[in-house]
């Protein structure tokens, strides 16, 4: 595997990590002792969470002529 | 002497021999965090109701080196791309930042590891225990700046509902202390399996760290007489840093949220 392989690996892992956050931050603030700490951390984790995704696209399309290998 | 396969692919495995050698040691690696892992979830499943400490660790802090980290992936794999389309300068100028979000990566930790040794809780000798952060110790008293509790439970579940407490500067004389301990990782086995996992991230962050000083500084000099040697390198060395990242994404969920 190269590292381009791996790189989409973490980087997939690393959106899963952020759209679990934001759902973390959301669920908290939704709950009784919800701060709105809680929903700033819960909303910019969705959006780096996004943003992951849409640099995923961006580094596919540039190195898309390096192997998997 | 010329080595073998260190460009070229080595043809019954399809790869150069550095990359089949790193993914053999990554294999290794994890096994050892792997041991690591389920010794916490064992230790966690294991504790008594009400003693597994939630909210122990600054999120914010965590989410900061955690974005540290992910930038620092991405500035690695950027490097390594500028040399595949021969941009030595634009590789100087990736590798560079890498460093600096490594070396910012420690300073963060080691934040975040002094203030916990800088945590105690001091039970007096009328039962009370007061917890906080220690401002001045003398040879007669102990200054800190903290709250008291009755039941020493309340400390393991900072995130329970309920008042937080009011910090205040105490002056406990030391003839009234029957024990003072800091929040290190003799403290709780939640201390010591947090260190033991962070601390060996740590070391790993450091080594990589080291690495990737090498290749920056002294060792690109092999990109003038073998650029693809050298390009090689820098994936290897990639390879690693992202493996040490990814520790880190499961780490931190598991440390700081859950």
């Amino acid at each position: 595997m190269s590292l381009k392989a791996f790189h989409l690996v973490f980087i997939t892992a690393s959106s899963a990590l952020a759209f679990g956050c934001g759902v973390w931050g959301l669920k908290n603030y939704w709950s009784a002792n919800g701060t709105s700490l809680d929903v700033l951390f819960g909303l910019g984790s969705l959006l780096a969470g996004a943003g992951l995704i849409l640099y995923e696209r961006y580094f596919l399309k540039k190195l898309k002529n390096v192997s998997y290998l | 002497m010329d080595i073998p396969y260190t460009v070229e692919a080595r043809p019954d495995t399809g790869l150069y021999n550095a990359k089949v050698g790193i993914w053999l040691f990554l294999a290794s690696e994890v096994m050892l965090f792997g041991a690591l892992f389920s010794t916490y979830i064992l230790l966690r499943v294991g504790a008594p109701e009400g003693f597994w400490p939630h909210g122990w660790l600054n999120i914010p802090v965590g989410t900061v080196n955690t974005l540290v980290l992910i930038t620092s992936s991405i500035t690695t794999v950027m490097a390594w791309a500028s040399l595949k389309m021969n941009q030595f300068g634009r590789f100087k100028f990736f590798h560079a930042c890498t460093l600096c979000l490594a070396l910012t990566f420690v300073g963060i930790k080691s934040y975040e590891y002094h203030d916990k040794f800088m945590h105690y809780e001091i039970t007096l000798k009328d039962g009370r225990i007061a917890d906080g952060h220690l401002v001045k110790r003398t040879a007669d008293q102990v200054v800190i700046s903290g709250h008291y509790v009755e039941d020493r439970k309340e400390l393991f579940d900072l995130r329970a509902g309920g008042p937080p407490h009011e910090h205040t500067e105490i002056t406990i004389p030391q003839a009234q202390i029957k024990k003072m301990e800091n929040y290190g990782p003799w403290h709780t086995t939640y201390l010591a399996i947090y260190f033991t996992l962070t601390g060996l991230h740590a070391l790993h962050v450091i080594g990589g760290a080291i690495v990737i000083g090498f290749l920056w500084g002294p060792g690109s000099k092999l990109w003038k007489t073998d650029p693809d040697r050298f390009t090689n390198r820098i994936e290897i060395s990639g390879l690693f840093w992202h493996f040490v990242d990814l520790v880190w994404i499961f780490l931190f969920p598991v440390l700081y949220l859950l």
